[in-house]
């Protein structure tokens, strides 16, 4: 296939030709997976998640310029909400990254969230393989840390980076938003405002009440991104991570598991299409709705005749 | 099940600050369903072209307010022309007069929006022009 010979070849309109067709689940979508998939597994991926005007992006340029620094080669996903009611969305995150745009170690590339059942996690994680196959060494995907596509997100990162800011809520909000469970770095960004010690009080607290047995203790370091400030600390506490998951086997582990999560998805998901496609379209289901409407059978014996119908 | 959606970069070249058209557009489009990838102020058109590229676009929308329209916006169409992206719309808008309008088209801009456009009328071309 000549695109992904081309993405091979470094073509940056390959790479981003080839996304466009998995996230609109082209004709081509699968057979550009196919073929890229010997080639990934060689990028680490870091994801960055936090409350909207954390300063995640702005966060994101500083660390992608001390990798770059590193004469690291780099990949952004940049996932921004779509609107639920018009579909469209305003993805900004490039805002703050202008500077790297030109630079040709670094590939960013947008995503609206496009509905959280539209398979964004799945999507995500392909458009990080076409990255990673690409040849990047470290791809970074950052979103809004706020509900369950987001968290899935999360999943298929190595190490996840959690970004707060003082005063957005008490303890009982980090609680609740469920960010204690993926951080496994925090920064806490915007240090140079009222709260900041309070705030990493509290999440110091949060991971002592921490019930799971882990062996990696999550630090917490306090960034001031718009003047690059903590990002060096910040740095040594994501490679000290990175090196944890090698060193422990969890890293392998994890992919693992990644992959395995990946798979029981993407049989989920033919098996959904299928059931869209030759059960729900079909004049027998709406007969047997109205049926089930008018209280002339139940639903649990038309669903279980239909499931014994599939799966024959 | 292919979902396609409409992806346009709504940038700014040159160096003028004034881009509360560009927000007035980006919301617009937003609203018509589309992806709309906001870069800011200043951009160079290597950088817009480049963002263009990374983000496979299938419209550029340039606002410009600095008079400097009738080198930029021509130097863009070129430039995404070379890498291999000359199938995307590229439109315009910001203070143009109208006498520079059949020059811009010649030079590949397809459509140039003024002043007092409804922003229907560029959904509605968006809408009508990209293959």
């Amino acid at each position: 296939m000549d695109l992904v010979k081309e993405l091979f070849e470094g073509s940056r309109l390959a790479l981003a030709r080839s996304i466009t067709a998995v996230e609109n689940e082209y004709d081509n979508a699968i057979d550009i997976m196919k073929a890229i998939y010997p080639k990934t597994g060689n990028a680490r991926i870091l994801g960055i998640t936090g409350a909207p005007g954390a300063g995640k992006s702005t966060l994101t340029d500083k660390v992608v310029k001390h990798y770059l620094d590193q004469g690291k080669k780099i990949g952004i996903v940049a996932i921004d909400p779509t609107s639920p009611f018009s579909g469209g969305a305003i993805l900004g995150d490039r805002i703050r990254m202008n500077d790297l745009t030109l630079n040709e170690n670094v590939f960013i590339r947008s995503m609206g969230t496009r509905g959280s059942l539209g398979g964004l996690s799945k999507k995500t994680a392909d458009v990080v393989k076409l990255m990673d196959a690409f040849g990047m060494d470290l791809v970074i995907v950052e979103t809004v840390g706020v509900g369950q596509s987001e968290v899935d997100i999360v999943k298929n990162a190595d190490t996840t980076l959690v970004v707060l800011v003082p005063g957005l809520g008490d303890d009982i909000q980090a609680i609740k938003a469920g960010i204690l469970e993926i951080g496994d770095v925090f920064a806490i960004n915007k240090a140079d405002r009222d709260g900041v010690d309070r705030l990493n009080v509290e999440i110091e607290m949060m991971l002592d009440l921490d019930s799971r047995e882990v062996q990696w203790r999550p630090p917490i370091k306090r960034t001031i991104a718009s003047k690059d400030q903590g990002v060096d600390e910040l740095i040594e506490a994501l490679d000290e991570h990175f090196e944890y998951l090698e060193d422990s086997g969890e890293l392998v582990a994890r992919r693992a598991e990644r992959t395995r999560d990946e798979m029981i998805a993407m049989i989920n998901e033919q098996i959904g299409r299928y059931v869209a496609e030759k059960v729900v379209n079909s004049d027998e289901f709406n007969q047997q709705v109205a049926a089930v409407n008018e209280r002339i059978n139940d639903p649990y014996t038309v669903v279980s005749n239909v499931m014994t119908s599939v799966l024959k | 099940m292919a979902e396609k959606r409409i992806r346009v970069i709504v940038a700014k070249p040159g160096l003028d600050g004034h881009d509360r058209g560009a927000k007035v557009v980006a919301r617009a489009l937003r609203d018509a369903g589309f992806e709309v990838i906001y870069t800011g102020l200043r951009q160079t058109p290597e950088q817009i072209v480049e963002a263009a590229l990374s983000e496979d676009v299938n419209v550029v929308a340039l606002s410009l307010l600095s008079g400097a329209h009738n080198t930029l916006f021509p130097k863009i169409v070129e430039l995404l022309k070379a890498k291999g992206m000359g199938d995307v719309l590229v439109i315009g808008g910001g203070v143009i007069p109208d006498a520079d309008i059949p020059g811009l088209k010649e030079a590949g801009v397809a459509a140039v929006f003024t002043p007092g456009t409804p922003t229907g009328d560029i959904v509605k071309f968006i809408n009508e022009n990209v293959k």
